[in-house]
């Protein structure tokens, strides 16, 4: 069994991955079309962009099951087939990242609001738990829950992993700046509330992904900092806010840009450093190479 | 008189639902808007101020939203209180002697399954007067065409979170448009922006609920 606390042992900063979903959608999944589908109906293709990463120097990927609650999948009729869907998800990375590297399992969140009642506390942990142990059963190394808003649902999901799998378990947060220039998940979550939270329910490392470009993941990583100094932090950017250009959605930040900015995120307190929506492996190369240097 | 009505909209706008509801922490065991507005009702207090306060209550939390003063739980439970008002006013919309100010069609467009931030927005929307037509998640042009023809006079709201689908949400600009060159869109999500908007046709682009109801107010809709 492989640890991501043993590989980011003696200070030693990881890679991570790239994009996944914007990814599968360049490789001609369809808008609307279930991403986790893919791992049966696609499997080529999933493998492709998970040895990608490898490939470019990533020392660890997560899976295609960012959507794989069965309570996401229901939105796809595929709710009976969330066990199949993560466990062959796991399997592609597992494949892939070869025995070398580390695989995390990818838990996002439901969508659904826990306090204006629109599920169970119960139905919630339930959904992960079974995810997280599907995972697990594909090989996974650690589980990754991520992307996530409110700190209802991020716990539920970790105390779900660690008790379904036993394995290191990641949350990561996407917050926004606010208006006042803080910053806030959308359900109003502060990085600071963040750390508490997650730490107390079992995360062993700690984060932020999406919504943001590196400038804003250094102000939040600094914000985590503020109120942890130990916990291994894991950061996946976007490559920028994307525009519309001639009806095609483009992410501005290319490799270089990106790759510029590794020293002010390592600075700030990052251990691990991958990217989120927009990245492709020619980032992660990027990042890779200028992670060397540490 | 005044002071029901009052408490009416303070239940709105701090998502006070009713007397067993235990959001906010603060207001456990009080009355909420359910009750009250039954006192109201019963009192003869007019069922267009009581309507008055609720669009009051929505707009100064709609206000603390934009602010990012409150986030979307805050906004969930106005709505959810908002929502036991209009239970007890139904009858008087059915008998006409309340009208809202115009009717909004709403939905995510196609091949997104997001449904918060459309939600969010049909919710502070109706909370400040409006009809609100929502055809959901994953709506093909074609629905919001058809809903659009049984509804004459509409506006129209597009809601994307993923930068994937924007493509689809310029597409559908461009089917509504090419059917009912006058009507108006409004788009929003979080990929969105007011230069992506414009570009794509619409008549205007908010980044939080607030706005989509100023631009309902402005282009004014008849009903």
């Amino acid at each position: 069994m492989r640890s991501l606390l043993a590989a980011l042992k003696n200070g030693k900063i990881l890679v991570s991955d790239g994009a996944w979903g914007t990814f599968l959608h360049q490789r001609g999944l369809p808008p609307g079309e279930c991403p986790e589908l893919w791992n049966i109906t696609h499997r080529d293709d999933v493998f492709a962009i998970a040895k990608s990463y490898i490939d470019a120097g990533a020392d660890m990927i997560l899976t295609n099951s960012f959507g794989g609650s069965p309570l996401k999948l229901e939105h796809y009729g595929l709710k009976n087939r969330a066990e199949e869907l993560n466990e062959v998800a796991a399997a592609i990375s597992r494949d892939a990242a070869g025995e070398s590297h580390l695989v995390l399992g990818s838990i996002g969140p439901t969508g659904a609001v826990l306090i204006v009642g629109q599920v169970s506390e119960q139905e919630l942990y339930d959904g992960f738990f079974i995810q997280a142990e599907s995972l697990k059963k594909g090989g996974v190394d650690a589980i990754c829950v991520e992307t996530m808003s409110a700190i209802d649902e991020a716990c539920l999901a970790i105390r779900a992993a660690r008790e379904a799998t036993k394995l290191e378990v990641v949350c990561t947060f996407t917050f926004e700046r606010t208006v006042a220039g803080e910053y806030r998940t959308m359900m109003g979550v502060s990085p600071a509330e963040m750390v508490h939270a997650v730490k107390e329910a079992g995360a062993v490392v700690i984060g932020t992904n999406c919504g943001n470009g590196f400038d804003q993941m250094i102000d939040i990583v600094n914000e985590i900092r503020k109120v942890d100094r130990s916990t291994p932090v894991l950061v996946h950017a976007n490559a920028g806010k994307p525009a519309l250009r001639d009806g095609k959605t483009v992410f501005p930040e290319t490799p270089e840009m990106m790759a510029a900015k590794v020293r002010d995120l390592i600075k700030s307190g990052a251990n691990i450093i991958g990217g989120c929506c927009g990245t492709t492996p020619a980032h992660i190369r990027a990042l890779a190479n200028e992670i060397k240097k540490y | 008189m005044d002071d029901l009505v009052e408490k009416i909209g303070q239940c709105v706008e701090r998502g006070k639902i009713n007397k067993t509801s235990p959001y906010p922490s603060d207001m456990k065991g009080l009355d909420g808007a359910d009750e009250l507005t039954r006192q109201a009702l019963d009192a003869a207090v007019g069922p267009d101020l009581i309507l008055q306060a609720c669009n009051d209550g929505m707009k100064r939390i709609g206000a603390k939203f934009s602010r990012n003063e409150v986030f979307v739980p805050e906004l969930l439970m106005a709505a959810k209180a908002m929502k036991a008002v209009m239970a007890h006013l139904k009858p008087f919309f059915q008998s006409g002697s309340v009208k809202a100010k115009g009717k909004f069609i709403i939905g995510t467009v196609a091949g997104d399954l997001h449904d918060i931030g459309k939600n969010l927005v049909a919710m502070v929307v109706e909370g400040n007067g409006w009809e609100v037509i929502d055809l959901g998640v994953d709506v093909k042009p074609t629905k919001f065409i058809e809903a659009i023809k049984v509804n004459p006079g509409c506006a129209v709201g597009l809601s994307a979170l993923l930068t994937t689908t924007m493509a689809n949400m310029s597409k559908t600009v461009e089917e509504i448009r090419a059917q009912f060159p006058t009507i108006k869109v409004i788009v929003g999500g979080a990929p969105v922006t007011m230069e992506a908007a414009l570009k794509m046709g619409a008549n205007g682009y908010s980044p939080n609920p607030q706005g989509a109801v100023a631009f309902l107010d402005e282009v004014n809709v008849p009903g």
